[in-house]
Formats: structure tokens, sequence, C-alpha cells
């Protein structure tokens, strides 16, 4: 319910009752969006979007800040790798 | 797709599991809030991944399960009248009331409508001016800046037949909730990284230092998740107990304040009653008078219905983080998707229900032991 992906702005419009609207693109599908609470994001950004409303821009630094602290980790974790154990890879088997 | 995708890589997910590996000295229980995030949980199998010890319980962020019995009579004995166009959100169409469900509703006549946003519903009554057009505000925090802006929008267009049934509910209160129980297991939290997209988390930082536990708000893919339990743990093992965010690519400390000024004009925080639960003092929104036009709940004066919630099911428990879905006789038996007895089955956010999408009700309660299999040559 709380679901909300981003989706990248192609263009922003001041509709007939005068609300900021823009038209965003996720991953193939082209939506509707209400920018209004959005007032900093420029075409091109990409929004966090929940119910047609752009709730937040993503932050293209914090996001890549975010995956090189992930890809740090990863050099630090190279020796002790566990690996994802196969009953748990499959979830068609019943009890036995 | 960009912003996705790089929060999905099995290499690197395998590298945060070895690092709270490393980490874990004794056993903990942490809680996700969000249903979101339990559905991400559960599809990967995070919580599979996770060292021994380490226990993921299942919060009651889902609004559609939290949504009171008593609510959802109400939008029934609304959508029933003759001249009402109800829309709702897709989720809520199959959550049983007392007597059906929205879905069985329309089947019998009832004009009720799916719609996407509820900005969508001031078109509807726009293009039905001699109908009622109401819509059912259910949600968190999330969803409260798209609901007043629909409620602000149709005072400024005019708009008389449009009103909202509001069931709004908030995300601290029903965690202070359950770190006040006697039955508490909950020692960490994964918050709600888009509730606080919107509201920020200072307001997470005096539940953290209160009942001293680590809050580290997190976000729906599964490296997030991993991170953000990754930090949790981190905190109880060295005994820290702060606020942390692991989402600041969309989350920042004070939040969307042109979102939570809209919202305060039109709403203000009450008490709510939360499916499963019970009352939670001061844990929902309702429409302020100056919007009382507005209110489904005034207008057509369904206010007298009080429904009990039959004690059937352990949904209560579940959305405590005290009892898990396979805890429940009635789980995957009498309770499925299909009939759900109890809040957390009838949304897909909803733990049983996760659980049951996902094949664990036809699983063991303890996790299967690998089997050493030998291999065959091609």
């Amino acid at each position: 319910m709380c679901l909300a992906i981003p989706g990248k702005v192609l263009e922003i419009e001041t509709n007939s009752e005068g609300v900021r609207m823009g038209r965003a693109h996720f991953g193939g599908v082209v939506k509707q969006v209400c920018l209004e609470y959005t007032p900093e994001v420029k075409t091109g950004d990409f929004v966090l979007v929940h119910v047609g409303f752009a709730l937040s821009k993503v932050d293209e630094e914090e996001a890549a800040r975010t995956y090189q602290l992930l890809e740090e980790m990863k050099q630090l974790g190279e020796l002790d790798v566990p690996e994802i154990e196969p009953a748990y890879a499959t979830q068609s088997e019943g009890p036995p | 797709m960009k912003y996705l995708d790089e929060y999905r890589s099995e290499d690197l997910a395998k590298k945060i599991v070895a690092e709270i590996r490393r980490t874990v000295k004794r056993p903990w229980v942490l809680m996700e809030v969000c249903g979101g995030q339990t559905h991400t949980i559960v599809k990967y199998g995070i919580d599979r991944l996770l060292p021994e010890g380490v226990e993921l319980v299942h919060g009651p962020g889902c609004p559609v399960c939290v949504t009171s019995l008593e609510m959802i009579d109400k939008a029934h004995a609304i959508a029933r009248r003759p001249g009402v166009i109800f829309c709702s959100f897709g989720d809520m169409l199959r959550v049983p009331g007392s007597d059906a469900d929205l879905l069985i509703m329309k089947s019998r006549g009832a004009d009720i409508r799916v719609v996407y946003s509820p900005i969508d519903c001031l078109k509807i009554a726009r293009a039905n001016p001699a109908k009622q057009v109401v819509f059912f505000a259910i949600g968190f925090e999330t969803t409260a800046p798209a609901n007043a802006m629909a409620v602000w929008q149709a005072r400024q267009q005019g708009i008389k037949n449009f009103s909202i049934l509001v069931s709004h509910v908030l995300v601290p209160p029903a965690m202070a909730s359950i770190l006040q129980s006697p039955l508490n297991r909950v020692q960490g939290f994964l918050g709600p990284g888009h509730v606080c997209t919107v509201m920020g988390y200072h307001e997470y930082e005096p539940i953290a230092a209160r009942f001293h536990v680590p809050i580290v708000i997190t976000g729906f893919e599964p490296l997030d998740l991993l991170q953000g339990t990754l930090m949790t743990l981190q905190q109880l093992e060295s005994g820290r107990a702060d606020v942390e965010n692991q989402y600041p690519r969309v989350v920042k400390r004070e939040g969307n304040r042109v979102a939570q000024e809209l919202m305060k004009q039109v709403f203000e925080v009450c008490d709510r009653k939360w499916r499963g639960v019970g009352l939670i003092p001061q844990s929902g929104y309702r429409l302020r008078k100056e919007f009382c036009a507005y209110d489904a709940e005034q207008l057509f004066d369904v206010r007298q219905i009080d429904t009990q919630e039959p004690a059937i099911c352990i949904s209560g428990l579940v959305l405590q983080g005290v009892k898990k879905p396979h805890d429940c006789p009635a789980f995957g038996k009498q309770c499925t998707p299909d009939h759900p007895l109890g809040a957390t089955m009838v949304s897909a956010e909803g733990a049983c229900a996760a659980y049951f999408a996902y094949g664990r009700h036809l699983q063991s309660l303890k996790p299967v032991q690998p089997q050493v299999v030998e291999a065959v040559p091609a």
C-alpha cells in the first residue's frame, strides 16, 4: 500500500485547474504525476511516486553513496561469503 | 530500471549477509514496520539468510490490513446507497466486512470503482454531477498528502458532490503501543521508508530514546532491507539506540515540508481503531472542521455503526510481532487469501498473505536444513 516507485520526469505543465502536473516514465509505462509537493523537481529528475503523487526527488548523489558503501563492503566480505542454502532457494518442497 | 535494479544484486546481498554474520554475537528480534517491506523479505527469503537467532517479526504497517472492520462496514453502508459512486484503491475491494466485500457488492449492482489516485475521483465527480462520489481514504502518512490534496482541490474547484471516508493511521503511535505491550519482543526496528519520505524521521527520535530501541529508516528493495538489518544489528551489538537513515536517496530528516503543510491544514490527529489491535490513542487523522463538508462519515451519518472484531484469529498478535503466521492453526487451512479470517490475510502485504503467496504454508515451521546433494555429471 505504501508502495512508491521511482520514475523519470519527462515533462512538466500546469493544468487547467492550476495544478503542477507532469508525465513520468516507469520502466516502460508513462503516467501522469502530480508534482505539487515537489516544486524543486525539473524535467529529467527521478521522483518517488505514490498513488499518482511525487513525494520526493530521488537524490542521485545519495543513491550513489549508498551503493558505493555496499560495494566497499563487498571488498571486505570477499573472504567470507555464505552460500545461499539450496533448501531456501526453491520454495516448492513441502514438509517431509 | 534506475534505482530499483541496482538494489537487487545477489552478489552484493551475499556480502551484506556475510557482514551481518560477522556482526551478530547474540540473538535479536527485529521488526520491519511496513507491509511492503514484509512482502520483499518473504519474497526474497531475506529472513532465511540471517544467522540463527536473528528473527524478523512483521509489523502493523499494512493500512489495508489494519483498517477496522467497523470502518469497512461504514464504507459498505455508504457504497450500498443509491446515487453513490464509491471509489477505492483496488486493495480494499476484497477485504471482507461483516457480511460482504466491495467486489461482491459491485456484482450486486453497487457503483464501485477502482481508482489509481484519489485525484481521479474529482474527474468522476465532475462527470457525474447528479451522483455523490465517495473515496475510501485509507493509508498511512505516505498516502495522506494525496488524500489531503483531493479534498483541497475539491474545495478550490468548487466540487460539491465529492467526499472522503477517512481511515488514516499513523506509524509512531503504533510503534510506541507495540513497545509498551507486556508481550513485546521487539528490540529494534526497520523503520518505514516511505512514511518518512513524507514525515521525516525526527518524530522517531523520542521513541528510540524513551524505549532504548534502535530505529533504522529503511527502503524497500532487498539490499535496502539487508543493509537496514545490518545497521540495526550493529547498533544493538554496540548498545546504541539511535535513529539512523538507510534510505537517504529519498528520505530527509525533515521529510517533505510542502506536503506536511497541506496535510496539517486538512487533517487533525485523532484516536483510531486498528483491525486486530483495537483503539490506539492519537493514532489517526480525521478531517478538520473546516473540511466537514467533505467528510463522508458525517454526510451519510454512518457514525453510529460500531462493529466488534470477531476473536477468531491471531492477527492482532501477528501485527504486534508476538506471533508468526505459522503459529495460527487456521493459517493456510480455514484462512487463505480467498477466504481470509483476519487482518493479516486480507491484503497481499499482510504477513499471513505474504507467507501464503510464497508457499510457506507448505513448509515446516523450522527452516529446512540444507541437504548434501552429490553432483550428478551432466
